[in-house]
């Protein structure tokens, strides 16, 4: 159990910046997901944090103590990486008891905690195995196992599941969930999969171009995105993102076709004609006779749902997911509901709430 | 259609292991026949069994002009294990420190290591022979074996096998506490095992046969190779009793089969086993 708390972290690879001060806390067993595109700096967070970078400003405190010169072995931190990285020639004991015995931990020691990490993940009858033996899932719980018994103050996980194919990885979500809400170890997470960073974050963490854009727990970053980026990133099929303009007074948006969209929680700030993103999630679009023309492009049938991808008269692309299989035709109509809206400033992309 | 090649395939396989068994099987019986025999190039396919004490005989009596065979067994065997150890250990340290430090003149160093490659003994001989005379390693066993140990080959191959090692596994070595020794210890050689199994039989067979570096550097007999001892038995003035130096021929070849055929287990398992 311990804190973890980041203060003005950057780092330049050469002349190119990675990350720009990135301030972070993470209260005592919390699990912080970090969440971004591809080379957006998530993983370089994360290796700053275990000490497999150095930062070329900033300070990383764990526990009330200032780790940022120490070397990765004595931070107390254990990480899990994405292909695993166990040690090809070791049993699946000796994977474990590696970091342990180069420790000086007792020999009794050392087997009663393999033996507990073991009886923890199931792998009890496969500690006399090779990791060329094991199955994916089995290897990536090994390689949980190996952070696990050295009782570490700080997890890291690098994508951990993103090796793995569909099905397992659903479960194995599941289980690092469990075990780390057991375990109580503080944890940062990363993952470029917005469906693991919704489901195993306590908060997350959305990075874009090395720059942390909203820190929130998964619900508020789903309800409340802090830009259109976001709005973009979490939520599948992503939120529709319409370009409009601001109308007098600030009461409503016009999209770019002439459709008027008023504002149901307020007026937002700004002149007459001022360039606006208005956001609709995909499930909030409502299919009414009367509504705005779709000329609808693709069906995407999901099961219990389908996904619709459709024009508005004026060619902007927007999609629709609706209950059940759609049995309408390759025309429809469809309503905006005001009051499921998301505004952003068009410049910026920063969002745009009502003035008080 | 599938018969017929598998047959075609035999035919070739077998053809050609006869191919290369045939000088092998001529000397052998050449080691049983009479010296006169040979001279008169009377060459028979069938050994005399009854004369098997050939190979006796040079083995402990050695022929004409030098030690007796196993002496120049052990001076051979030992060359070459020091020569294949030797430059193994070596590059095993040289290409940790290309691959896995950053220090300055890097670049620089590997170049150094690669040029040496266009520098084999037979090209710089005078200067290596110099060397070795500054040194008073002449005429002595480390003299037999230093120079040839330097070695810009298995550093390369050593080099590959390490930089195909995943970042993740230094990585995980490095938090898991893993200094650089204990990593080279623990991780690295285990894992690159098999590519030491098989340099360490081409190196071993590559040091069993030199002839040339042992020829200038060593004259005492008592440091005669097998490979040396065999051109020693074979007079210019004198009649040369060929029997005798088939049966060394022979004897000579045994020592390198066996750490083939002994290493070839290990290294085709950990080729089989390796896992990246």
């Amino acid at each position: 159990m311990a804190t973890l708390v980041i203060e003005k972290l950057s780092k330049n690879f050469g002349p190119i910046e990675v990350l720009r001060d990135i301030d972070l806390e993470l209260a005592s067993g919390e699990m912080l997901v970090i969440v971004g595109a591809s080379g957006c700096g998530k993983s370089t967070l994360l290796r700053l944090v275990a000490g497999l970078e150095e930062p070329t400003r900033g300070r990383i405190i764990l526990d009330g103590r200032d780790v940022t010169p120490l070397d990765p072995s004595v931070r107390d931190i254990a990480m899990v990486f994405q292909n695993y990285a166990l040690y090809p020639h070791m049993s699946v004991f000796d994977n474990m008891a590696y970091g342990l015995r180069i420790r000086g931990l007792a020999k009794p020691e050392i087997q009663r905690r393999v033996q507990e990490a073991a009886t923890l993940l199931g792998l009890e009858p496969l500690l006399a195995r090779k990791p060329r033996q094991l199955s994916g899932g089995q290897r990536q719980r090994v390689a949980m196992g190996r952070a696990i018994v050295r009782e570490p103050k700080l997890f890291l996980f690098d994508e951990p599941l993103s090796n793995l194919d569909a099905k397992l990885r659903v479960s194995m979500r599941a289980e690092i969930r469990r075990l780390q809400r057991r375990l109580g170890v503080t944890s940062l997470y990363v993952t470029h999969d917005q469906v693991e960073a919704m489901t195993l974050g306590d908060r997350l963490l959305v990075m874009h171009r090395g720059v942390p854009v909203q820190l929130a727990t998964p619900m508020e970053v789903f309800d409340r995105p802090a830009d259109a980026y976001v709005a973009g990133f979490i939520g599948t099929p992503a939120m529709n993102l319409l370009d409009a303009t601001l109308t007098a007074g600030g009461t409503a948006a016009r999209l770019a076709g002439g459709a008027l969209l008023p504002f149901a929680d307020g007026r937002r700030p700004g002149e007459e004609g001022k360039n606006i993103i208005v956001g609709i999630r995909p499930e909030h679009v409502r299919i009414e006779a009367g509504g705005m023309p779709l000329a609808i492009d693709l069906v995407e049938p999901l099961g219990s749902e389908t996904v619709l991808l459709g024009r508005l008269a004026d060619e902007t692309m927007l999609s629709v997911k609706v209950h059940g299989a759609w049995a309408g035709g390759e025309r429809t109509e469809i309503v905006i509901p005001s009051a499921s809206l998301h505004v952003f400033e068009g410049k910026s992309g920063l969002r745009l709430d009502p003035a008080r | 259609m599938r018969r017929t090649g598998n047959w075609l395939a035999h035919t070739v396989l077998i053809l050609g292991a006869l191919l290369f068994v045939l000088p092998i099987w001529l000397a052998f019986c050449a080691a049983t026949l009479d010296p006169a025999a040979i001279d008169r190039g009377e060459l028979s396919l069938i050994p005399r069994l009854g004369h098997l004490g050939s190979f006796w005989g040079v083995l402990a009596h050695g022929g004409p002009g030098v030690p007796p065979v196993w002496r120049m067994l052990v001076v051979s065997f030992g060359m070459a294990l020091a020569i294949a150890v030797g430059k193994i250990v070596i590059s095993i340290l040289s290409a940790f420190a290309v691959v896995f430090f950053r220090f300055p003149l890097r670049r620089a160093a590997f170049w150094a290591i690669f040029v040496t490659l266009m520098l084999p003994v037979e090209v710089r001989i005078i200067p290596t022979y110099a060397v070795m005379g500054d040194l008073h390693m002449i005429d002595t066993f480390p003299g037999l074996a230093v120079p040839l140990i330097a070695s810009a080959t298995a550093t390369l191959l050593f080099r590959q096998t390490f930089a195909a090692i995943p970042d993740e596994l230094v990585e995980a070595a490095r938090m898991d506490g893993a200094g650089p020794l204990r990593f080279l210890k623990d991780i690295l050689i285990p894992v690159s095992a098999a590519n030491l199994a098989a340099l360490f039989v081409i190196l071993f067979v590559y040091g069993w046969n030199q002839y040339l570096w042992p020829l200038v550097v060593a004259t005492s007999p008592s440091l005669d190779t097998i490979v040396i001892g065999i051109v020693k038995m074979i007079g210019i003035d004198t009649s040369t009793e060929w029997n005798k130096v088939m049966a060394t021929a022979v004897i000579a070849l045994i020592p390198p089969v066996v750490v083939v055929v002994s290493m070839q287990r290990w290294f085709v398992r950990g080729l089989t086993e390796g896992e990246k």
